[in-house]
């Protein structure tokens, strides 16, 4: 991934943030999460509507799909993995998400979520938390 | 009485006595587990679901029993110390005293976002990250990269003018001054902060980051001055509430604190000013 496709991530998230738009903007969110630069088109779409994703972003596999029946993991019926790393992640009520290292900003997709994750990272890898 | 003081006007040696107070409970082991306690509470509290320190009325009243603990907890290394606050309106960029290497170091350096200056430096050895989302054990900071501007005075003023202090559903969803002064509606306050600041404190691991005490500290000085401002209203909702904690509940983890135990901070400090 380019530096001007972070630095688009970035002015994104300012841009939702500082509007506050983040918490209403719900519609479009399936072309936003499919959209990336590197996107892979979803296999298709989970129980709960959200659609599976696997790519290759900024070098770091991120792949997300619905949870195992059964498996509801603090609030999210969905899984996301970076490098094959569980990254812990949680649906709002609005229908927008927050990961464990992105706690206070919210993204439109388990998508979005997993690169900024990856934006985040730096490179780091993940680590199972408590 | 101990008195909680503005940052910006501490003296020299209060600024040493509270980075050596945070040094020593980190040197003794005792500083990671309100990080555990904190990433803990923040990855189970849902909307959905049961929810206690975050995204819920008790946000308000968990952080002050948690500080609260924090503070007693320095108190025990250095009885002289309290917690500072920082207060974002006025203290609003990476040059501010705040982020000097007497007080809490500087901003990231660009490429990693490693602090290299003051006490919490990772060149330092006093401050390894232990309680860590990632492999990463050096603190981080990103400041004004996330997110631009932190909250002005004006949006403050209009948080602190919602005269209800919370609404059903008792979420990230809720109209309310709660809801509002946290950040999933509204002009976005206390979130914003911690976007703001970046690095650690954009995790659920963000007491890693000692400025989450002044931010946390200022956000209980704002309820303050919304109790103040607003003496006909009060906590809600007061009524048993599935997955919510109402006013007569216990919190967990104390299990022996309610929200009212914690509406009125004077039994155990006041703060040097109104907002
Ligand atoms: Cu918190
Ligand atoms: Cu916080």
């Amino acid at each position: 991934m380019s530096e001007a496709g972070n630095h688009a991530e970035l002015t994104r998230r300012r841009m939702l943030q500082g509007a506050g738009v983040a918490l209403t903007a719900a519609v479009g969110t399936a072309v936003l999460g499919l959209a990336g630069p590197t996107g892979t088109p979803a296999a298709a779409a989970g129980p709960g509507g959200h659609d599976t994703f696997d790519e290759v972003y900024r070098g770091r596999r991120i792949q997300g799909r619905p949870a195992a029946s059964g498996h509801h993991h603090h609030g999210a019926d969905y899984t996301v993995q970076i490098d094959g790393e569980e990254l812990h992640v949680m649906r709002n009520a609005d229908g927008t998400w927050i990961s464990v290292v992105n706690h206070y900003q919210s993204h439109q997709t388990p998508l979005a979520l997993a690169r900024a994750a990856v934006v985040e990272l730096q490179g780091a890898t993940l680590v199972p938390i408590a | 009485m101990a008195v909680r003081k503005n940052q910006a006007t501490l003296t020299a040696k209060e600024k040493r006595d509270f980075v050596d107070a945070l040094l020593q409970l980190k040197r003794l082991g005792r500083y990671d587990a309100y990080v555990a306690t904190h990433n803990r509470f923040i990855v189970s509290d849902t909307d959905n679901g049961e929810r206690t320190g975050h995204r819920s009325p008790s946000f308000l009243p968990w952080h002050r029993r948690f500080l609260l603990q924090f503070e007693q907890d320095l108190q025990s290394v250095n009885p002289s110390v309290t917690l500072p606050y920082w207060d974002w309106t006025a203290d609003r960029t990476a040059t501010a005293g705040l982020w000097a290497d007497d007080l809490l170091g500087g901003n990231g350096r660009s490429g990693d976002n490693r602090v290299t200056t003051g006490p919490f430096a990772a060149g330092g050895g006093q401050w390894t990250i232990t309680v860590r989302p990632d492999s990463r054990d050096y603190l981080r900071r990103s400041l004004g990269t996330g997110v631009a501007q932190l909250p002005t005075r004006a949006e403050v003023e209009s948080v602190l003018a919602v005269q209800t202090y919370d609404a059903a559903p008792w979420n990230s969803s809720s109209a309310g001054f709660r809801n509002q002064l946290e950040g999933w509606r509204g002009v976005n306050l206390h979130n914003r902060v911690h976007v703001w600041v970046g690095g650690l404190m954009g995790t659920g691991m963000s007491p890693n980051d000692p400025v989450f005490w002044l931010h946390h500290c200022f956000i209980d000085k704002l309820w303050a001055e919304w109790q103040r401002r607003h003496p006909q209203q009060g906590y809600l909702p007061t009524a048993a509430t599935a997955n919510v904690v109402s006013l007569n509940t216990a919190m967990k983890p104390w299990n022996d604190t309610t929200p009212a135990d914690m509406l009125d901070h004077t039994r155990h400090y006041t703060y040097d000013s109104a907002f």
